[in-house]
């Protein structure tokens, strides 16, 4: 029996990895599926892609999916550094960053405010957990104001949510999931990619070992009696036609800049995706309830990326060479000339 | 003038001599010491220009030393022969810096009470000229020290050409401000002729042949010039005193020359990053990707990038990274300069880490280091630093006009596409194939299935996979061991210059050349003739063992307080070489004068009593 293929002739398994090496049940694992699934269902060509990451759990998974793609694991919190030289370096990559709770809103959240900031055209995971897994269970920067530990400490602290401090700076591309929530997550992803812009996608996954207990806020039980969401997300690619029967007034239809499409439908209150103070009301809202608000929460095609902006060329920069980046003799002697 | 010391004025000094403005800073003056040296320099006299200036935007002390030597010496001078007090708030201080028998022009309402008898005065009414004189209000502070320019001009003999020639090359950018630059300097000519007769014994001559082809470059405009030369695509930056200047004139030179004229492209993104760690690592990004790929930084900065700097050498990813040394520890004295970095830079990074470190020791080798800074990188996929420090970068030199590059890049072993098809894909990211320690890469974006892998600064096996296998760790470390090893060879090597014969030798590095030279010639003349090996890389070369072979005493002349390169070469030498070493430190932020040299070295050498 032959696999079936992709668009670009892939079967999905020219979309895994080596095998996790993270505990079985862990919702990060959970992600890497989903991202092998919009990987493999987008057509996606291996060589294009690069898997970007920080330290952690987390950050371990790229090894996990598209074995062929190129990868960096680099050192705590300073993935979107590279991220933003490699995609400055090469604009044919897709940059799919992977990051922790710890690794984005503690050590990195300098980095991952600038990259939001500069608008870097890269997909940005967050696997958030709320704690520290790999040091053996401490509260991360978003574990919740009164959240538990295992062994029983209670988090005294505020929570920085990710997705509001993506809102607050103008973030092209901000949304919620969960992980065990394949048929939102995988859309979201696909979208998130199609995006030209920073893709912010804060994706609840509980870490089975140290934080899926009562009173935990981050664990599978809490997040599926809480969860929200939004809207329905279906995603559309550019390569296939959009015919979806709807009443009117009931989906919207944003166009994204490679022609895909990401349809929305409507569940409960009405949230306009281009809104972005609305977005921060429904994040406060959700929050206040008691609510995990799941979805597409904002979306902007209109603004420029970074490369866009600086008009770096569409070629890798590797594939200049001594005649478009050297002075000319000429050139070079009249330019020198001036400092006599 | 005070009694007896006219009489030893009998002689003229001409072309030697050292000028010192004290000003203030913010108040214009460094646009005047600027065309007092390019006038002079337009004379055909060798000039050799320090800046000293606070870290302080407006209000505090600044001095600008200007030397002239018919030699071309470029080493600081710890002798001021002409003071031109501007300062009031250092006034007297100013004052003793002066030799016996050198000249002080100040502003005549500066208090004379009780000053020295010993050196010529010509007191100028700066203040009351300026005002008088200059209509513009807005730019009367700025002008006023254009009047000091046109008193020195009238003191030494400067030809009004070499004036005019020079405020319009300082303000070619800004033709409209060369006729009230020039108005200015006006001014203070006509009034040094209409009420001074000459006192002194200083003049200046126009020379021929001494400056035939040479140019005045900044170090960091010479590393600029380097970078862009050298190819680089990506550039990532932190502003730091004194390092900023680099990147900005690599940016202003970008803006002429790197930008497609029919369709705009940038061929070069320069990103200002948010901190020195967010610089590194999109320079390393970058260089992964396969740009060349650089950023520039001072002490702090460095400090702040040693983590990445582990990542760059462990993973094996291109990158280069300058650092214009500053005086530290800590924030120490932001815009005075050292060579403190030195033994720092070169194991940054924790865990056993080694770095390739250029030292270039002239602004010629900035531009020439730096353009080949991103060869060494690619060839050899790991950091380059690139040491230079505040002397070099932010002053004046006198250079030989650059030379054309002679040779294209060297991207180093990188794979293709054909490459892997031809190897079926019989590939290892961290395969030592060729027996030097340098593996073969891949570069994102390449369009074979076996050209992916995971680069990771964790451990790794040939294949980049994730190990914690003891025996594969030690031979990866061996590995990068051998590859610095296979470095060693290919980068500058040491000058040396051994005609001296002597049984005694100076090993220096970087800035510290400038006054090796001086010293050299002034112990010569005193038949104390030395030999000398100058540094130019580390890990260092193997010439740097066998120069202390043949001497008895080498004696290490540099810029910081613990002997940085001195502990090395006592590391590199055998054990019964090892007394043959010794030191010489100067490190209170002035750059080094040949008198930090000689005086030392002749204490040392002179035969007990």
């Amino acid at each position: 029996m032959s696999a079936t293929l992709n668009r670009i002739g892939l079967p999905r398994d020219a979309y895994k990895g080596a095998a996790t090496t993270l505990c079985a049940g862990c919702g990060h694992n959970s992600i890497t599926n989903h991202l092998i699934k919009a990987l493999y269902e987008l057509g996606i060509e291996p060589h294009r892609l690069a898997k970007m990451s920080g330290i952690g759990c987390s950050s371990k998974t790229p090894a996990y999916f598209v074995e062929a793609a190129h990868g960096f694991n680099g050192v705590h919190g300073r993935m979107p550094a590279l991220t933003t030289g490699a995609q400055l370096a090469n604009r044919q990559l897709i940059m799919l960053g992977v990051s922790g709770d710890g690794d984005t809103a503690s050590i990195g959240l300098g980095q991952f405010m600038h990259m939001i900031r500069r608008n870097i055209d890269c997909t940005y995971i967050i696997e958030d957990n709320g704690t520290y897994g790999l040091t053996k269970g401490q509260f991360s920067a978003t574990a919740d104001l009164g959240s538990v530990q295992k062994k029983g400490a209670v988090n005294t602290f505020q929570p920085i949510d990710p997705c509001a401090v993506a809102l607050t700076l103008g973030c092209s591309f901000v949304a919620r999931s969960f992980s065990g929530d394949g048929k939102q997550v995988v859309p979201l992803i696909k979208a998130a990619i199609a995006h030209r812009g920073t893709a912010v996608l804060d994706i609840i996954s509980p870490c089975v070992t140290f934080n899926d207990h009562d009173g935990s806020t981050k664990s599978y039980s809490w997040v599926k009696d809480h969860e929200e969401s939004i809207a329905d997300v279906s995603f559309i690619p550019f390569y296939e036609e959009v015919h979806v029967d709807y009443e009117p007034g009931t989906i919207r239809d944003v166009e994204l800049h490679d022609g895909s499409h990401i349809l929305l439908k409507k569940l409960g209150e009405d949230h306009d995706p281009s809104d972005r103070r609305g977005a921060m009301h429904v994040l406060e809202e959700g929050r206040s309830a008691g609510h995990l608000v799941t979805g597409l929460l904002y979306l902007d095609t209109t603004m420029e990326d970074f490369a866009t902006t600086e008009h770096i060329p569409e070629r890798p920069l590797k594939d200049l060479g001594e005649d478009e980046l050297r002075l000319t003799p000429d050139q070079f002697a009249s330019f020198i000339s001036e400092f006599a | 003038m005070g009694e007896g010391i006219r009489d030893e004025l009998t002689e003229q000094i001409i072309n030697d001599l050292t000028i010192q403005a004290a000003t203030v800073n913010g108040s214009g003056s460094q646009t005047a010491n600027l065309v007092l040296t390019r006038a002079i320099f337009h004379m055909g006299i060798p000039v050799a220009p320090k800046n000293v200036f606070p870290s302080n935007i407006e209000g505090l002390p600044t001095w600008y030393q200007l030397r002239v030597t018919p030699e071309g010496h470029m080493a600081r001078s710890d002798k001021v022969d002409i003071l031109v007090a501007f300062n009031v708030a250092t006034w007297r201080e100013d004052l003793k810096t002066v030799r016996r028998g050198g000249v002080v022009i100040h502003e005549e309402a500066f208090s004379t009470a009780d000053v020295r008898s010993d050196v010529v005065y010509y007191p100028v009414p700066f203040a009351k000229l300026a005002k008088s004189k200059i209509q513009s209000d807005t730019l009367r502070k700025q002008l006023a020290n254009m009047i000091y320019v046109g008193v020195v001009g009238g003191l030494l003999g400067i030809p009004w050409e070499a004036l005019e020639h020079a405020v319009r090359r300082q303000f070619l950018s800004k033709p409209k401000a060369v006729q009230v630059n020039l108005d200015a300097i006006k001014i203070g000519l006509d009034h040094w002729q209409d009420n001074f007769s000459k006192q002194d014994p200083y003049r200046l001559e126009p020379m021929t042949g001494a400056v035939d082809g040479r140019v005045l470059v900044e170090g960091n405009q010479a590393a600029a010039i380097g970078a862009l030369m050298g190819g680089v695509t990506v550039v990532a930056w932190y502003p730091i005193t004194p390092s900023s200047s680099l990147c900005e004139n690599l940016i202003a030179y970008a803006d002429r020359f790197r930008i497609d004229p029919k369709t705009g492209e940038r061929r070069i993104s320069v990103v200002q990053a948010e901190d020195e760690l967010a610089a590194v690592g999109m320079a390393i990004g970058a260089g992964w990707a396969g740009a060349r790929a650089m950023t520039s930084t001072s002490g702090p900065g460095i400090s702040l990038m040693a983590e990445f700097a582990g990542l760059a050498y462990y993973a094996e990813v291109p990158v280069v990274i300058f650092d214009i040394q500053r005086i530290g520890p800590s924030t120490g004295l932001p815009t005075r300069t050292s060579q403190a970095d030195v033994g720092f830079a070169f194991t940054l990074s924790h865990g056993d880490t080694k770095h390739i470190v250029l030292l270039p020791g002239t602004v010629e080798e900035c531009y020439e280091f730096a353009r080949d800074a991103f060869d060494h990188a690619d060839r050899f996929q790991t950091p380059v630093f690139v040491l230079s420090d505040l002397d070099l970068g932010m002053n004046l030199w006198m250079t030989p006009e650059f030379k054309y590059p002679d040779k294209p890049f060297d991207r180093g072993k990188v794979l293709s596409k054909a490459d892997l098809e031809r190897l079926a894909g019989d590939w290892g990211r961290y395969r030592d194939v060729d027996g030097d320690g340098v593996p073969y890469r891949t570069l994102p974006g390449t369009d074979h299935p076996a050209a992916g892998y995971f680069t990771r600064g964790s451990g790794h096996d040939e294949f980049a996979r994730y190990t914690e296998s003891a025996e594969v760790y030690q031979q990866n470390m061996d590995r990068l061991a051998l590859k610095l090893e296979t470095a060693r060879a290919a980068l500058p090597s040491p000058v040396v210059d051994e005609t001296a014969r002597s049984a005694v030798g100076l090993i220096a590095f970087g800035s510290t050349h400038a006054a090796v030279v001086e010293a050299r010639e002034s112990l010569a003349a005193a038949n104390r003739p030395v030999d000398y090996l100058r540094l130019r890389a580390l890990p260092l070369a193997s010439e740097v063992v066998e120069f202390v072979s043949r001497h008895e005493r080498v004696y290490v002349v540099e810029q910081n307080r613990d002997g940085q390169v001195y502990d090395l070469v006592r590391l590199a030498v055998p054990a019964h070489l090892v007394d043959r070493v010794k030191s010489i430190r100067h490190y209170n932020g002035q750059p080094i004068p040949a008198a930090a040299i000689t005086q030392p070295l002749l204490e040392s050498e002179a035969v007990p009593a």
